[in-house]
């Protein structure tokens, strides 16, 4: 620690951080435009001057830049030296020569860091007359809207796109006063972190292009914390409400999971929401084929109740993008015994596989944070920056940790970032990568891996047994093989904080067992090994600790006769299983009843349909790939009947008299029943603090002090003012009366503080800048390995090398980030960005099968025939055949499996 | 296009860098001095050959005055305007070329011949004003000798 003074009072600080950020952290408000406290200092925009002064009898002092000036022991400074105010005042003057004055019509009004920082600094007259410059912006595709004029050339877009994502198709042109931020040409930008420039930028050069079509001030949007539902990270947002319909998700720090940044499809997905396919009534048809009538709750609860009365035999079948509150109600309803996991049973095995890993001792599934952090990687299997993006732009910055000792042997500061980079360069730690094809990390890795899940689960073995002989040998491996497999070992060996990442990415439970299988080696050999898992949904590991069987058992259990009736929660079947079966049940069954958001095919075939409330409407709690169980909160009113999934449930209960089934009046009632009776889950309570939480006596307001129209939105039905809406579940009010100042981090509405209207007010809620929220970050691990646990794979076996088919090939999943996951693809915005489906072939069987590119093919197996355009991928080992995941047409089969091509 | 002798030419640069890309602004000289300027379809071909994206080229093209990125005419006229030139009378001198090539900066005569760039500085202040046309050097400027230097690159110097 040392002892700086400001402006003749001491204050004890960390020493060797930058001075600005110390000042931060003490609550001063110094401005700044071109640090960023994850991006760190490059000293462009002059913006945080302060005075330093040599010592007690300097008088004079000279300016310093805060962001560049490391913090010593008996630093002594002053903010409010006139010389340095009027410093500050100026950079801002000169920056508005060019700025727009249109604040009152930009998009970032209201929420813009200029703005903050141009009153902060009191500059408020224009002396200047000559005409600003122009510029002519570009369409960056969906998801961003560009206004040049705005830019302060503070350079963040840049050093967040290409220094810190990655991102080569987005640069700066030109010189000094004609600087231009933008693309080569007009066009999509390619990186999926493309959105985070809305934030990231301090004015309002890249604002949500989705946002802009239905535009709301920040001030007068209802807003939330919520987690994002389109990946298995789990990563914290604030969704943004007004009229009923959700306008922008946010990013909502949590310096453990997201920091500061999320993906693009976590950003734009969320307009299915707002879907002209939701479903708002209940729908109740008489004869399966009949046509789906609107009905009140009441009949429709009635017809339920009828068909669950007539034939015995009910079961339910689960949902990974359900909340756990959702998925203990139906298996409460139905009884575990006659619950179904709504995946695969090849999905399912998986799942519980990763949950018997993480249980396992000594070996820690980290969080993102931690993943930062981690000198060694070997990634197996996933491609990681389509399955889960946020936590490949964390693994973009793991292969920083080990250069970035260079920066230290020179004792600069690791915050000096341009210093850093020239420091560290092109040095990059050490990451493998072995998967079916290509990723978009690939060009960070020190070595790649090309082959099939059985040829990935090897070389993992070949990795373990190198590291310990406890693990089984790998026979029959290449001599590249053995020697990559040492050279892998080694540097996990060799590092403080390796990280062993997979997933169920590949289908392949020998690529799960591969990566256990080196952790735990690792661990033996004194390493702190870590074991990161990435699972296909939001709430796959919460279903997997609920258990439950397959969808095969199922489906089983329903031919077999043993089930009548089917309640089907927040899944589409269609999308789980082969056609022919999902029909079969159909057939088979007497009566479904579907839960759920959208249409869809299931919804199609329901005998009753009740609308059940998305994440932006309802609340619950989900657990992420960490294992972290993580609170979303609703953010409005659903419009109509729908309500949360469990709700439903309980409803059914009700209206069949077995209440005592399901006694939840609210989500705490039954956050305590699934706690008390389920094991593992019993920490969920602690999760956040329950409805009857106050604050001074007061709720938490969704709305901020300045949300307008308030008597107005409804005048055109009433002239009188409504009451405001009843929460139940949560300590939040729908309304601007509550409690606006600091509440405990899981439920924080917004950052916004006074002086700090943008995003950038979070550095008001953390510990210390760029740190942890005060209070700690939001979510519980709800997954900690235990010491008493039975070390259950020691037997995995190694598989044999894959061998190519000449009749066939082995279909594997190709993911993408914008089109494999299902409700982000409602959104117009990512179906834009998504690509055409296709199969994928390696150039050797296209040469065999004499295909191009292009060319129309038939790929076939059993009873499937899919026909699509080819497209050759040059990475792509021989006898693989990629189909990419969740395309339109391309879902309901498991994967991987052979299948038969054609030229058609 | 880029021809064979460019790319040997941009190889041989390519040798004296640690990595492709570092050789770009030599690149974009070689490509210039062979065909006048970078159109966007040689910044494409050049960036393709170092493994850079395009973007990544432009912003360092587009860094550099003397990169043309739009088309010259087959003499470049770089007048000083920085301020000793001023002082010595560069005003007149390019008042005078506005006369008689009908150009102003930024242009190119309606025969190809010469386009007119401000430069900041040409290292002959003690000689002002001065100006250069291609990589030639003319100083102690007045509009008489201008129309020789001018009438010489007409006649055909090269």
């Amino acid at each position: 620690m040392a002892v700086i003074y400001i402006d003749n009072k001491p204050y004890e600080v960390k020493e060797g951080q930058s001075l600005l950020n110390a000042c931060l952290s003490l609550g001063f408000s110094v401005p700044y435009f071109c640090w960023h406290p994850e991006l760190h200092s490059v000293g462009a925009c002059r913006q945080c001057a302060v005075k330093q002064f040599r010592n007690e009898s300097d008088t004079r002092g000279f300016i310093i830049m805060s962001c560049m000036t490391p913090v010593e022991d008996g630093l002594c400074i002053s903010i409010d030296d006139p010389e340095a105010r009027q410093f500050r005042a100026s950079i801002i003057e000169m920056l508005m020569l060019n700025h727009p004055h249109d604040c009152p019509v930009c998009d970032e009004g209201g929420e813009c860091h200029l703005q903050d920082m141009t009153v902060m600094t009191g500059h408020v007259r224009r002396r200047t007359r000559f005409p600003k410059r122009t510029y002519r912006n570009q369409d960056l595709g969906p998801f961003l809207n560009h206004e040049m004029n705005r830019c302060i050339q503070c350079y963040r877009c840049l050093r967040f796109y290409r220094d810190y994502a990655g991102g080569r198709d987005f640069n700066v042109f030109g010189i000094h006063q004609r600087l231009y931020f933008g693309r080569y040409e007009d066009g999509k930008l390619e990186s999926e972190f493309s959105g985070n420039l809305v934030e990231v930028c301090p004015t309002g050069v890249f604002t949500d292009k989705t946002f802009m079509k239905h535009f709301t001030r920040k001030w007068d949007l209802q807003t939330a914390p919520s987690i994002c539902v389109h990946c298995s990270v789990g990563c914290n947002t604030i969704v943004g409400e007004r009229y009923g319909t959700v306008r922008r998700i946010l990013n909502r720090f949590n310096r453990e999971v997201n920091g500061y940044f999320l993906c693009d499809r976590g950003r734009f997905g969320y307009e299915f929401v707002n879907s002209e396919l939701r479903i708002r009534r209940p729908l109740v048809r008489d004869a399966r084929t009949a046509e789906a009538q609107p009905a009140n709750k009441a009949a429709a609860l009635k017809r339920v109740a009828q068909i669950l009365r007539k034939t015995p035999g009910l079961i339910g079948i689960g949902s990974p993008r359900a909340s756990l509150e959702s998925n203990y109600a139906l298996r409460k309803l139905v009884g575990p015994d006659r619950f179904f996991a709504g995946v695969s049973g090849a999905e399912q095995r998986l799942i519980t596989a990763i949950l018997d890993s993480m249980r396992k001792p000594s070996v820690l599934s980290p969080s993102l944070q931690e993943v930062e952090r981690a000198d060694a990687v070997l990634l197996l299997g996933e491609d990681v920056p389509n399955t889960a993006p946020r936590l490949a732009l964390a693994l973009r910055q793991s292969v920083r940790v080990r250069p970035m000792t260079l920066a230290d042997q020179l004792c600069v500061p690791r915050w000096m970032d341009h210093a850093v980079r020239l420091v560290v360069h092109d040095a990059r730690g050490p990451l493998y990568i072995a998967t079916p094809y290509r990723t978009r990390l690939d060009s960070l890795a020190t070595k790649t891996l090309r082959g099939a899940p059985d040829d990935i689960a090897r070389l993992g073995f070949a990795v373990a047994h190198e590291l310990s002989t406890d693990s089984p040998a790998v026979a029959g491996l290449s001599e590249e093989a053995q020697s990559l497999a040492h050279e892998i070992a080694q540097a996990l060996q060799g590092a403080s904080c390796p990280l062993v990442m997979s997933g169920t990415g590949c289908g392949s439970m020998a690529v799960v067992q591969a990566a256990d299988a080196v952790a735990r080696s690792l661990r033996k050999t004194g390493r702190p090994a870590m074991l990161s898992f990435i699972v296909p949904e939001c709430n796959s590991l919460g279903l997997g600790i609920l258990g439950g069987g397959s969808l095969e058992d199922a489906v089983e259990r329903i031919l077999k006769g043993d089930a009548h009736n089917l309640i089907i929660l927040q899944s589409n079947l269609f999308r789980r299983l082969d056609r022919e079966t999902v029909e079969e049940v159909f057939e088979k069954i007497e009566h479904v009843v579907v839960l759920d958001h959208v249409a869809n095919r299931c919804v199609e075939r329901a005998d009753v349909v009740l609308p059940s409330a998305t994440f932006a409407e309802s609340d619950g709690t989900f657990v992420n790939n960490e294992g972290r169980g993580q609170r979303f909160f609703q953010v409005m009113v659903p419009q109509g009947d729908v309500q949360a999934s469990w709700r439903w449930i309980r409803d059914i209960a009700d209206a069949l008299d077995k209440g005592e089934l399901a006694p939840w009046t609210s989500l705490d009632d039954l956050i305590a029943d699934m706690a008390a009776s389920v094991q593992r889950l019993k920490e969920v309570v602690r999760i956040a603090p329950a409805a009857d939480f106050r604050m001074t006596g007061m709720r938490i307001a969704r709305e901020s002090h300045r949300y307008s129209g308030r008597t107005a939105v409804t005048a055109y039905v009433s002239v009188h003012e409504p009451k405001p809406p009843q929460d139940d579940d949560s300590p939040l009010a729908f309304s601007m009366e509550g409690f606006q100042g600091h509440v405990p981090p899981a439920v924080i509405p917004r950052f916004w503080s006074p002086g700090w209207n943008s995003i950038q007010a979070v550095n008001k809620f953390q510990s210390e800048v760029g740190g942890p929220l005060a209070g700690g970050d939001p979510g519980i691990r709800l997954i900690e390995p235990m010491e008493n646990v039975e070390k259950g794979q020691e037997g995995a076996i190694v598989p044999e090398p894959f061998r190519p088919r000449t009749d066939a090939c082995l279909l594997v999943p190709l993911f993408h980030v914008f089109g494999s996951e299902e409700l982000s693809m409602l959104s117009p915005a990512i179906a834009e960005a998504a690509p055409e489906p296709y199969v994928g072939l390696s150039p050797e069987d296209a040469d065999r099968l004499g295909l191009r590119d292009g060319n129309t093919v038939a790929v076939r197996w059993d009873e499937t025939e899919l026909t699509l355009p080819a497209k050759i991928m040059d990475d792509l080992p021989g006898g693989l055949a990629g189909l990419p995941h969740g395309l339109p047409g391309l879902s309901g089969f498991v994967l991987p499996r052979w299948g038969k091509i054609r030229a058609k | 296009m880029l021809t064979d002798l460019m790319k040997r030419e941009l190889l041989a640069e390519i040798d004296r860098t640690e990595t492709r890309q570092a050789a770009c602004i030599e690149a974009l000289q070689i490509v210039q001095r062979h065909l006048g300027w970078i159109s966007n379809e040689t910044l494409r071909e050049i960036a393709d050959f170092l493994n850079m994206t395009p973007d990544e080229l432009e912003g360092v093209a587009t860094f550099y005055n003397h990169i043309h990125r739009k088309p010259v005419g087959r003499h470049v006229i770089l007048v000083c305007d920085s301020v000793v030139c001023w002082i010595e009378g560069v005003e007149e001198i390019l008042e005078h070329i506005r006369a008689t090539l009908h150009i102003e900066p930024g242009e190119t005569t309606s025969d190809g011949l010469f386009t007119l760039l401000p430069v900041q500085c040409l290292g002959a202040c003690d000689n002002a004003p001065a100006l250069m046309i291609d990589e030639e050097l003319f100083t102690n400027l007045t509009p008489a000798r201008f129309d020789e230097i001018v009438a010489a690159y007409r006649d055909g110097k090269s």
